[in-house]
């Protein structure tokens, strides 16, 4: 992207994340609910975009970064680390974790690599349900609080998954315009021709997979903070996984902004139809995803914008002179 | 004797998650697409055959081919209508089409179905020859999971339309080239993943109970038996079905029945490392 385009973008998101921030001054303990909502899925889909986005590869994997982070930060928690410090280890655990995982999983491409992305949230999920000793099993963890009254704890949670979506998109920056973006993208193009001409492909995207999981640690274990409680089939579930690429896909993957415009736009509309159409929930955003599949194939930031106008005022001026002519 | 008692439950297991990979194996391997709507048929199927026995008291073994029917209609106007369109786009654009269409009728299941697990009682009762015990409800789905595997078979190998599939699966230009029309092999084989689903379910529905909770843990098993037995192939998922029956039975008699589910994963994600082609699968087709 030309220097310009990137300072504008950096400037929007800056502004975007400064008035998340206000939400709790202005508005009540809903809203500052669903701007943390926004913050949280904006960097997990940055964290998605890492890998989906620049690198192209298929990964359904971020249900198992979010819940074995929430998992490791309970864990910590529980056995008397302060809640901060819980935090890291759970971070360092789960980039580990993908580093290991990732030198395994991503000699697979495509399909294969979409499954195995899949299993591996099944797995983790099964080992956690069935490790009862360790993790409470099915039976879920209580996690200690956060000390406070609740509007001051959820403004303190605000603050911070505003400050993990800010460190995602700003490694993401970075990453945009260094040698490691270029490699990615090129993977992305081609992988046999990226290997041919010196990328290495493997270090590249064991890296990518890794940033990927990092920050959906991060988050997971924060979430487990601010919500107390965590049981297996909430943590690594089926839905989030597909749910976030699906928010960084609306906004237009590979892009730097996309993920945040994408989970922006995609919380507020599952918040309004939770709110609205309890029972058809669900199937008002299968229909999304089939609207945006068909019609939105480079997501929001990727339309043309002017060209739409031009064609709607085309079409306008075609109607009126038809209205005309009758 | 244990062992032999635990073998046969496997052995029936396996038939069973044979016929409900076999559509799945089929639509990866011809459209090249991960079609997560299976779990969905193989419940709608299952619902679709106790609401026909509940009211009507006709045998559902009856019913079967009427319901297996109605969901080839079914996935034929889905591939049709939308998943044509994407045929050809990358995974990640497949996968989430066919997860959002999956929402859709899991949302028009529980609320038209509810949650609530049903199952056709068919009071067979059961035989035991020595210390081996085995319901005839159970052999009689072990024995329509057969015939329909085998009638698949047969019709991949000897009728035109199963000709077209394997061409196409083979190479889409050169079918394209031999005057076959893909589009419409697409929605049949679309289609015919979808009856087999819907068979499945009825199957199911005469063992087990089924419930839209479940649309999730058929997806996987399907998963794991097309990586176990390799892609688009009958005798693929046969073996792959039948495998994963044996080794979760025996799995959840020596290390519990929770852990024998995560076995089947590893074991996956194994063989997906090892040797992505199954162990029966062809070359070239990743």
């Amino acid at each position: 992207m030309m220097p310009r385009t990137v300072a504008i973008c950096i400037l929007s998101v800056a502004v975007y994340a400064a008035l998340l921030a206000l939400v709790p001054v202005i508005g009540g303990n809903y809203e500052t609910r669903i701007a943390i909502s926004v913050a949280m899925f904006s960097a997990l889909a940055l964290s998605w975009n890492f890998i989906g986005g620049f690198t192209g590869y298929p990964s359904f994997s971020t249900a198992a970064f979010f819940g074995l982070g929430s998992y490791i930060g309970a864990l910590a928690q529980r056995g008397g680390l302060p809640a901060e410090v819980a935090w890291v280890v759970a971070t360092i655990g789960v980039a580990g974790f993908a580093t290991i995982l990732g030198a395994i999983i991503l000699r697979l491409k495509g399909h294969y690599f979409a499954i195995g992305s899949i299993a591996i949230v099944e797995v983790t999920r099964l080992i956690v349900s069935s490790w009862g000793s360790v993790t409470g099993g099915g039976d879920g963890l209580n996690v200690p609080l956060m000390q406070g009254a609740p509007d001051v704890v959820a403004a303190r949670v605000l603050f911070i998954m505003l400050f993990i979506m800010l460190a995602a998109f700003f490694t993401s920056v970075a990453v945009d315009r260094s040698r490691l973006g270029f490699g990615l993208r090129c993977i992305n193009q081609n992988e046999d021709a990226a290997d041919m001409v010196g990328v290495d492909t493997t270090r590249y995207k064991v890296a990518s997979f890794t940033l990927s999981a990092l920050f959906c640690g991060l988050v997971g274990a924060v979430y487990a903070s601010w919500v107390g409680y965590i049981d297996p089939t909430d943590s690594f579930s089926i839905l989030l996984t597909v749910k976030v690429p699906v928010m960084a896909l609306l906004g237009g993957a590979g892009t730097l902004a996309g993920p945040i415009v994408g989970a922006g736009v995609f919380v507020m509309l599952e918040e309004f139809f939770w709110a609205n159409f309890l029972q058809w929930n669900r199937a008002i955003l299968g229909i999304i995803i089939v609207f945006l599949i068909f019609f939105l194939p480079g997501g929001l930031l990727k339309i043309q914008y002017g060209r739409v106008i031009q064609r709607l005022s085309v079409r306008f001026d075609q109607w009126r002179y038809r209205e005309e002519v009758n | 004797m244990d062992i032999i008692q635990i073998l046969l439950n496997g052995i029936v297991l396996g038939a069973l998650y044979a016929c409900i990979a076999i559509g799945f194996s089929l639509v990866w391997g011809v459209l090249n697409i991960i079609n997560m709507l299976h779990g969905s048929f193989i419940i709608l199927g299952g619902y679709l055959t106790f609401f026909a026995w509940h009211y009507t008291g006709i045998n559902p073994v009856l019913v079967l081919p009427i319901v297996a029917l109605l969901l080839f209609a079914l996935g034929y106007v889905l591939q049709f209508l939308f998943i044509n369109k994407v045929v050809t786009a990358p995974v990640l654009t497949t996968l989430t089409l066919t997860f959002g269409l999956d929402m859709i009728l899991y949302n028009l299941m529980t609320v038209y179905f509810t949650a609530t697990p049903r199952r056709v009682t068919l009071d067979l009762g059961s035989i035991s020859l020595g210390d081996v015990f085995l319901p005839v409800d159970r052999l009689l789905g072990m024995g329509l999971a057969l015939i329909l595997t085998a009638l698949l078979y047969l019709v991949m190998r000897g009728s035109r339309i199963g000709r077209a599939i394997v061409a196409v699966r083979m190479d889409r230009q050169a079918a394209e080239l031999m005057g076959i029309r893909v589009n419409r092999v697409y929605a049949i084989t679309f289609g015919i993943g979808a009856l087999m689903a819907g068979a499945a379910g009825a199957i199911f529905a005469m063992v087990f109970p089924v419930t839209t909770n479940l649309t999730g843990v058929f997806l996987g098993k399907a998963f794991v038996i097309c990586v176990i037995g390799g892609l688009g192939s009958v005798p693929g998922a046969l073996v792959g079905g039948l495998a994963l029956g044996i080794i979760e039975s025996v799995a959840g008699y020596t290390i519990g029945p929770q852990n024998a589910i995560t076995v089947g994963f590893l074991l996956m994600l194994f063989l997906l490392i090892v040797r992505p082609t199954g162990l029966v699968g062809v070359k070239g087709y990743e």
